[in-house]
């Protein structure tokens, strides 16, 4: 009778899963909801600001800040990856690994220095497997961040930049589209791109500066490329939770699905079971009438 | 009244305000200007210091620390670092670091330190000026 009491152990075993993942989609929904709220809320902030600051280095030219500035010589290449610090949430951090990957082969392959800075632990993880060189790592932060977190890691980034350790910089995290959608996205932050500038020449926006273009520039584009992590990390924290919400309610249905298997292994055993133990008896019986 | 000009503060945590006002004033980094309806576009960087706008004849008070404002003739909109209601304003806190910042300065240490106790220090006093001109104002109980 031993594989009879396996089997109900087995399925108590994945009845006591679902709860698991069955409560962690709802953690997970929950903390969804939070973090679509505030992506939300500092959506119009960064497209007002990326509105002005494109407005206002059209009319410079590239030589005005350093930050706009091209460097002709790419050395070193600094990439910014962004994931989340836990697992079981699909293949959202290995998708973003990869995106990461792909684009550090690519710069390799050109010759250039590749450096990493991994906001999450997830991506420190893997960059670290592959060998590759972490300038800086912020692991734990993905749970409880705000803009300071931006502010850090963003003067972090812009002053490796001006003392020559990077040329350029690159961020990768997950865009949240919807609910079922995230991508994997890699942009250019640093040096900043400017739009072309004869598109924007027609622009009646004549406005008066205080301080001057240059001096609000210097104001500005630092924070601009904080102001692009932090919505990096904005996104990519919401779409961690998406991902994970999907991942759990795909893990539930396979629990509900094993527990039914299981069910009918064991009703199928049991009446074995039965069976033979009838057989048994009726046996029994007999021998005694023969006897 | 006809002639109102639309005021939005926004930060990076929130929309703290979109609103017809009559006139607002701005701390800019070369002191302080004053927008009224029709105003040309102008833009500016901001300091650290109140902002107030008239409306219906009063006067509200809102702590602005930082960021820039863009003015059309039309809309006045506040991209800040920091903003905050003079009625969301703790006084209590200010004065506690206020009182940090003092301490810290007297001590001087280092450069950096000297440098963020006194923008410390900006923060938290203009922060309780900025609440005792909205009572004064009487747009903010005490």
């Amino acid at each position: 009778m031993a594989p009879l009491r396996e089997i109900k152990r087995k399925i108590g075993g994945v009845k006591k899963t679902k709860q698991i993942t069955k409560a962690m989609n709802m953690v997970a929904s929950a903390k969804l909801r939070g973090a679509q709220q505030r992506i939300e809320r500092f959506r119009p902030y960064a497209e007002k600001y990326t509105d002005v600051l494109s407005d206002l280095a059209s009319r410079v030219d590239s030589s005005a800040h350093p930050l706009l500035e091209k460097r002709e010589e790419i050395k070193s290449v600094g990439v910014i990856l962004i994931t989340s610090d836990k697992g079981l949430c699909g293949s959202f951090n290995v998708n973003l690994c990869q995106t990461a990957f792909k684009l550090a082969n690519k710069k390799k392959e050109e010759g250039k220095e590749v450096k990493f800075i991994c906001i999450g632990k997830k991506g420190r993880d893997f960059i670290r497997k592959r060998g590759f060189e972490i300038l800086e790592s912020y692991p734990d932060v993905m749970n409880t961040f705000d803009f300071q977190l931006a502010n850090e890691t963003g003067t972090m980034v812009i002053s490796k930049y001006l003392d020559f350790e990077l040329d350029e910089a690159h961020i990768v995290f997950g865009q949240f589209v919807s609910m079922v959608k995230q991508v994997p996205l890699a942009q250019q932050i640093l040096p900043v791109e400017q739009e072309d500038a004869e598109g924007q020449a027609g622009a009646p926006s004549q406005y008066i500066f205080e301080p001057s273009v240059e001096g609000l520039l210097a104001e500005l584009l630092p924070r601009y490329v904080k102001v692009r992590m932090y919505r990096g990390m904005l996104d990519t924290s919401a779409s961690e939770h998406a991902a994970r919400m999907t991942a759990m309610d795909n893990a539930t249905k396979n629990c509900d699905e094993l527990v039914g298997q299981l069910t009918l292994v064991y009703n199928k055993a049991r009446q074995a079971a039965i069976t033979s133990e009838l057989m048994d008896i009726v046996g029994g019986a007999e021998a005694l009438k023969q006897g | 009244m006809a002639n109102l000009i639309k005021l939005e503060i926004v930060t990076p945590d929130r929309n703290l305000l979109s609103e017809e006002v009559e006139y607002v004033g701005a701390p800019g980094v070369y002191g302080e200007f004053g927008v009224l309806p029709s105003h040309i576009p102008f833009l500016s960087a901001l300091g650290i210091g109140s902002l107030f706008y008239k409306k219906d004849g009063k006067r509200y008070y809102i702590f602005l620390a930082g960021g820039f404002a863009e003015v059309t003739p039309t809309k006045v909109t506040v991209l800040a670092e920091v903003a905050e209601k003079a009625e969301e304003i703790s006084v209590e806190r200010a004065r506690k670091a206020r009182e940090k910042a003092e301490q810290r300065i007297s001590q001087q240490q280092e450069e950096i330190d000297y440098a963020r106790a006194r923008a410390a220090m900006a923060r938290s006093m203009h922060r309780m000026r900025c609440r005792e001109s909205a009572v004064s104002a009487g747009t903010c109980s005490l």
